[in-house]
């Protein structure tokens, strides 16, 4: 049922062309006669044994045919030596009224282009050629085909505004049978288009959802993805052409691209190099200088003498863009937290020729491997390999670096082509412990960058998904919780991070970020952010605010105090007491408001809560308090869509794991009370 | 990580003097800081007094490498060299031999070189001594262990080894998981 409906609209899609096909085709079968017409005439006129005028004849004649020729051409050239017998016997024919002719052609011509507008033209004169009433017939014949097919558009495009929508059960039940894709791209297609303008092409009983509806589960079986992650693009993407030429991108590979490791060597001559070895290589883009793009190749590019001699890196050129707007400085204390396989770190250290220090980062020791062998490869000495998780760097080496790079672990919604089982892996699930690593170890690491260092206090966020949740909330979530900026990127090409998304409403400096997709820039799917790290507490922005607040009223206070106590105050001794007091005032202040700086944020007003009665169950109150308050995180966490900016944090449950409950050294027994039972026993035995 | 005793560190300075002779001092007295050789989960890595102090807060076992390796001692308290090490070979190398393109890939795939594959060599060559390998275009590939000296290669025939195959470029790609 559904088929021939569908079926319908196709032929009503297509049948533009159609129609004007068939306008064409019409006439000619109706023409059929006249050049037979023609001959006759040619003959009578023969007949009478006129002498030639070739020209103007002619020209008469190609005035005529004007209108026939569009009509009639297919049949034309079907007889054509016909039509060669035509023209010999015109040039035979009325040579005598000359004069009388070359008026009459000019008149003729005037005509009709009359008769092409009202097609009465010819009725007005009746001594007129035979042949010409034919043109006029035919011309008439022409204007009538003519509205035809304006009709059968008019019914064509009537005929769309009622393309009718199935219903999305009986999708599903096409996709249990072997689906059509014939029938679900146009289908696709059709409900674009009336998404496009949809308060005049819909069908009045059916409301957007459905037709959304419709519209997703059509493009998840036509391109294989999940309902999850095609709702995501479809968030994303609302216009309709622009979804499909990412989806159409995600599907087609992107150009090989190879950096140039500046270490060791200058791009042009690896150009000169590798082109000798059989590469077809150029400059990637304008804005870089050590990207190159390989367009074929006679040879493996992974394994050529100057690959393993560390000339150059095999990677994407979207992977340059967080190391330019990281713009590493030489003798800078740079962190890379997930560096592997190690092309960004490389680039960072050839950006700081191989000087300062580069600590590179990843959690998972197989990839760190790669890591050790490209940094050797490509001349970099400068580095520190390390196989920690990232959120150890806060407490290893807090405030301990000028600038970071992380490029955090994401679902790889960007680089799909690579990947194609992205297309369907991905469930919200993994989306959200994903985000969640991702606010970890983005606090983590401004936690360990150093605000007060010279020319630092950068970080780089990138992620290879294009998702929201992962880029934009993860930033927006940082600037909640810590005192810090977005800075601009630096970058010169790029799409604007998205401010408001849906519902969402984000801070308006995330416009400073930049977005890349495959199907814009044909460079992977990709998000930059490069964020200033303001002071080292680690509180938010109001908080610090607040506290500086406070700062300048003490200060303020202790003035006025001071400036009382001297003038009420004349002996020296007792004044020297008071500017004691005060120091020791002071030094407790301080430490107090250490204690608040380093305390996590939420435990801020814990922290400063009198707790003078300890023996009054003030201790049972605050467990209970901080009872309630977990149990409300977790409740939100449950409800977590990747936009909660209050940073609160799912708590991953850790494996139970399987502990004996007899003692290690029992078991082993080798306990020293074991040891003594069991040598009274052997001593026994002797005995 | 820790200094080498005298024992490690006579046998180290032994295997790179085969290498670059008396250009071992030139690794100790550099005019941009000070540099050191440390032992790390017996392997040695050189590097500079600044970035081992700054890899010195990472713990044994997370620390997987910093500076340049320049090899491990084998179980038997032996000094072996890795491909990394190539870095600080190449420039100070006392004996050399240059490929010619064909041998070129022989090499990279772990074979010895014949004398047929030689190009060019540094004249007076003894038998059993450190030697890196070029090609062509100067591009270090690796080193090894000259089987014959330079007079000696000019009278075998072609297909006499010259120099015995160690480390090569193509370790890299072969063997990456070894290299630490």
């Amino acid at each position: 049922m559904a088929i021939v409906k569908k079926k319908k609209v196709a032929a009503a899609a297509k049948a533009t062309p159609e129609s004007t096909k068939k306008a064409v085709k019409r006439p000619v079968s109706e023409g059929e006669q006249t050049p037979k017409k023609k001959k006759k005439v040619a003959a009578k006129k023969v007949q009478n044994g006129d002498t030639p005028a070739k020209k103007k004849v002619k020209k008469a004649k190609v005035v005529e045919e004007e209108p026939i020729e569009e009509v009639e051409k297919l049949q034309l050239m079907d007889d054509d030596d016909e039509e060669g017998l035509n023209e010999l016997n015109f040039t035979q024919h009325d040579g005598s009224d000359d004069d009388l002719r070359d008026d009459y052609s000019d008149d003729d011509g005037k005509c009709h282009s009359h008769s092409r507008i009202n097609g009465f033209c010819f009725d007005l004169d009746d001594d007129d050629l035979p042949i010409e009433k034919k043109s006029a017939a035919l011309d008439k014949k022409k204007e009538k085909i003519m509205k035809e097919g304006e009709e059968e558009l008019q019914l064509n495009i009537a005929n769309q505004a009622t393309f009718e929508l199935p219903t999305v059960e009986e999708i599903e039940n096409e996709m249990k049978s072997v689906p059509n894709l014939e029938i679900i791209k146009q289908r696709i297609a059709d409900v674009i288009q009336v998404l496009g303008d949809f308060r005049n092409r819909r069908d009045p009983a059916k409301s957007r959802t459905q037709y959304v509806e419709v519209l997703k589960k059509d493009l998840c079986s036509q391109y294989g993805y999940n309902d999850y992650l095609m709702g995501k693009f479809m968030d994303l993407f609302p216009n309709g052409a622009e979804l499909l030429e990412f989806l159409e991108a995600n599907d087609n590979p992107r150009p090989v691209t190879i950096r140039a490791n500046s270490l060791k060597v200058k791009r042009r001559d690896l150009a000169k190099n590798l082109i000798n070895r059989g590469m077809n290589v150029d400059p990637a883009a304008d804005w870089t200088k050590v990207g190159l793009v390989v367009y074929d190749s006679q040879v493996p590019v992974g394994a050529t003498p100057e690959y393993l001699a560390g000339h150059y890196m095999i990677q994407g050129l979207n992977s340059l863009l967080p190391v330019m707007a990281l713009a590493p400085q030489p003798g800078d204390r740079v962190l890379d937290m997930c560096s592997a396989p190690g092309g960004k770190t490389s680039h960072i250290a050839a950006l700081m020729k191989n000087s300062g220090t580069l600590f590179a980062n990843d959690a998972s020791f197989d990839r760190c491997r790669a890591i050790i062998g490209n940094l050797h490869r490509l001349g970099v000495n400068n580095a520190v390999v390390c196989n920690l998780g990232g959120e150890e760097f806060a407490k290893i080496r807090p405030n301990g670096f000028d600038r970071i790079l992380l490029d955090a672990p994401c679902s790889g919604t960007g680089v799909i082509w690579k990947d194609q089982s992205v297309k369907t892996s991905k469930d919200s699930q993994d989306v959200q412990r994903r985000h969640t690593v991702q606010r970890q170890l983005i606090l983590s690491a401004l936690d360990s960058l150093d605000a007060n260092s010279p020319n630092g206090g950068y970080l780089v966020y990138s992620t290879c998904s294009v998702l929201v949740e992962e880029n934009e909330a993860v930033v927006n979530f940082l600037l909640e919780r810590r005192h810090c900026e977005l800075v601009p990127t630096g970058l010169s090409i790029g799409v604007d991070g998205y401010t408001r998304f849906r519902d969402y409403r984000f801070h308006p400096s995330l416009s400073m970020t930049k977005r890349y997709y495959p199907h814009v820039h044909n460079i992977d799917g990709f998000y930059v952010a490069k964020i200033k790290k303001l002071s080292n507490a680690k509180m938010s922005k109001q908080a610090v605010l607040e506290k500086e607040k406070e700062k300048a009223t003490q200060k303020s206070q202790k003035k006025k105090q001071a400036a009382e106590d001297n003038d009420s105050d004349d002996s020296g001794e007792e004044e020297e007491v008071t500017t004691n007091g005060q120091a020791n005032g002071k030094s407790e202040k301080k430490k107090k408001q250490k204690k608040g700086a380093d305390a996590d944020e939420s435990d801020d007003d814990v922290e400063t809560a009198p707790m003078k009665n300890i023996g009054s169950g003030a201790r049972a109150n605050k467990k209970r308090r901080n009872q309630k308050k977990a149990a409300a995180k977790q409740a939100a966490v449950q409800e977590d869509d990747g936009f909660n900016t209050v940073g609160n944090i799912k708590r991953a449950k850790k494996p139970t794991q399987f502990k004996s409950k007899v003692p290690k050294r029992a078991a082993a027994r080798t306990g020293a009370k074991s040891i003594k039972n069991r040598r009274k026993k052997v001593l026994a035995k002797q005995q | 990580m820790r200094p080498l005793t005298e024992e490690e560190t006579s046998l180290v300075f032994a295997k790179l003097a085969s290498f670059i002779g008396d250009n071992v001092s030139m690794l100790i007295d550099r005019n941009d800081g000070d540099y050191c050789f440390r032992n790390h989960k017996e392997r040695v890595y050189y590097c500079s007094e600044n970035l081992m102090r700054q890899a010195a807060c990472i713990s044994r076992e997370p620390l997987l490498s910093f500076g340049t390796c320049l090899g491990k001692f084998t179980k038997t308290k032996k000094f072996h060299l890795q491909i990394t090490a190539l870095d600080y070979l190449a420039p100070y190398a006392k004996f050399k031999v240059w490929l010619k393109p064909n041998a070129e890939q022989q090499f990279l795939y772990g074979n010895n070189i014949l004398k047929s594959g030689i190009a060019r060599m540094t004249d007076g060559t003894p038998t059993h001594a450190g030697i890196v390998v070029y090609s062509m275009t100067d591009v270090p590939l690796g080193f090894g262990v000259s089987a014959k000296g330079t007079a000696d290669s000019k009278r075998a025939d072609p297909t006499a080894l010259v120099v015995l195959h160690q480390c090569d470029l193509g370790e890299y790609l072969r063997n990456e998981s070894h290299l630490n």
